[in-house]
């Protein structure tokens, strides 16, 4: 069923019988053409772009729970292409450019929102800094715009410009950078990949990795073993677990990450806003609440939720960048369990086992590279070479000295 | 998480005095040691979901290096051994460990 103004208002008439579960439910075949471990974001893109672009139907996504239950549907929806590190840049612009057109091609409303995203400066050295990384965007190809003090408050005024210790110096803009609907994005891909025949398996949790002289052959799940010619993990949070099956250990710690809904207010705050002063985001739902998070808690964790002590330094973040929000009840918070790589950096590539294919390691990055991470992992997984714009992203950089080391920390994950 | 650490030197503190640096297990290999087991040291990581060791440093206290050891999934505390205590057991022992390792970004079959 095509989703259409049209298709709303017959419904309407109808009393909203006739609407269709968006995906099948199928009974896991015996053997797939490629199997996917992993039924979030990046696994569900990834099935999309197999059956779209290279005409792959034969394919599972294997997911222990229900789809989108792990990282795309506990983030906060940010999605912005400003990299510096020729590596990172192209591919997340590639991804920004896949958003755009993303509810066209899935008829899905993914509500992305081009709001825009400034980041905050506070000094000169910082301004400095984010000019040579708008140029690098520029010239990139996207869109980058350095702001002034006065233009930034006229797009923001609410911000604390008189801040003591932070005075807003200015910000970094882009205006194609936003955010879109976490969950609506995984329902999308979900629906679009099983509409072209991939059979979506929720509860459906992956126990082994069968390899026969050195090639996977299938894998042990907890419906039974499925064979498959070629194999994709996308289990972030879990990656090193998974890999771990294939007798595989990774440049990868995995590490909580907390967010934090407030109730609703009117509408405030317009575009994404990061304070340069510590790591700090705020933006506000179409729904009014203001969603907002900020650094790692600094330890390993597999656990989806955090402590108090990283609770409290986003708080003084918040209240430090926008004094207003200090009257303002927050209602959720909650952890993801993410990635984090040693240089910060994703990697996409296949592995030493045959047949094996792994995509891990996003750290912050990974809901805003949810389409072009699908799209270079499926063309990784139909081709078996890598995509041109995933080409920095391989798992051997960190011996071979080719680290893609976006802040600048050096090998360790919690510092990215 | 447990929000408080017995330091074996100033005794129960909260978590807050805390700086966490990570896993204690590998072993920093001798200078000259081969390529690889440098790689090893500095990016591979076991990643464990359960009990872990790692390195903390009390630098809101005695500044010393412990050792805690800590589940990754429940957030309980086991155990906190001052770092040089934890490195002579270790060497006493016998165990680099090496021996709980698979090998480097290559699989085994």
């Amino acid at each position: 069923m095509k989703y259409s103004a049209f298709s709303i208002f017959r419904q309407g008439l109808s009393g909203n019988k006739g609407w269709q579960p968006a995906w099948r439910e199928p009974e896991p075949k015996s053997h797939y053409d490629v199997i996917i471990v992993g039924g979030g974001g990046h696994g569900l893109a990834t099935a999309h772009y197999l059956a779209k672009n290279h005409g792959i139907t034969n394919v599972a996504v294997l997911e222990k729970g229900y789809l989108g239950s792990g990282n795309v549907g506990r983030n906060t929806t940010i999605v912005r292409a400003n990299y510096l590190l020729e590596g990172n840049e192209p591919f997340f612009a590639h991804s920004l450019k896949l958003w755009e057109g993303l509810e066209q091609e899935l008829n899905f409303n993914a509500m992305m929102s081009q709001r825009g995203v400034i980041n905050l400066y506070h000094s000169d050295g910082q301004r400095d800094a984010y000019a040579r990384r708008g140029n690098a965007m520029r010239l990139a190809g996207e869109d980058a715009e350095l702001l002034g003090r006065e233009e930034v408050r006229a797009l923001v005024p609410y911000l604390d410009f008189d801040n003591a210790r932070f005075p807003v110096h200015g910000g970094l803009l882009q205006r194609r950078g936003g955010t879109a609907r976490h969950d609506g994005v995984a329902w999308g891909y979900a629906r679009a990949a099983d509409s072209r025949g991939v059979d979506l398996i929720q509860n459906c949790e992956v126990t082994g990795i069968c390899r026969e002289g050195g090639k996977v052959t299938g894998v042990e799940t907890s419906r039974g073993f499925i064979s498959c010619n070629r194999l994709g993990l996308a289990a972030a949070g879990n990656s090193s677990r998974v890999a771990a099956m294939a007798g595989m250990r990774l440049p990868v710690e995995s590490q909580v990450l907390q967010a934090f809904v407030s109730e609703g207010i009117k509408p405030f705050i317009d575009q994404v806003v990061t304070f340069g002063a510590a790591l700090f985001y705020l933006s506000q739902s179409d729904k009014g609440g203001l969603v907002f998070g900020g650094s790692l808690d600094f330890y390993n964790s597999y656990a989806q939720r955090g402590n108090l002590q990283t609770v409290e330094s986003v708080m003084e973040a918040a209240c430090a960048m926008v004094p207003a929000v200090s009257r303002v009840k927050v209602l959720r918070a909650w952890g993801g369990v993410m990635d984090m790589s040693m240089d910060g950096s994703p990697i996409i590539d296949k592995t030493p086992v045959d047949g094996l294919y792994l995509n891990c390691g996003w750290c912050y990055g990974g809901f805003k590279a949810t389409p072009a991470s699908g799209w270079c992992f499926a063309h990784l997984l139909a081709t078996g070479e890598t995509h041109e714009l995933a080409r920095a992203f391989r798992l051997d950089r960190f011996s071979r000295g080719y680290q893609i080391d976006e802040t600048g920390h050096g090998a360790q994950a919690n510092l990215h | 998480m447990a929000s408080l650490i017995t330091c074996p030197h100033c005794g129960v503190r909260p978590k807050e005095e805390f700086t966490i640096r990570g896993d204690a297990k590998p072993v920093r290999p001798a200078p000259e040691a081969k390529f690889d087991a440098w790689d090893d040291y500095v990016h591979l990581r076991v990643n464990v979901r359960g009990v872990m060791h790692e390195h903390w440093q009390h630098s809101g206290g005695c500044r010393r290096w412990l050792v805690v050891e800590r589940d990754t999934f429940s957030h309980d505390v086991h155990g906190v051994t001052d770092a040089a205590e934890f490195a002579r057991a270790r060497a006493k022992a016998g165990t680099t460990g090496k021996a709980a390792k698979p090998a480097k970004g290559r699989a085994t079959p």
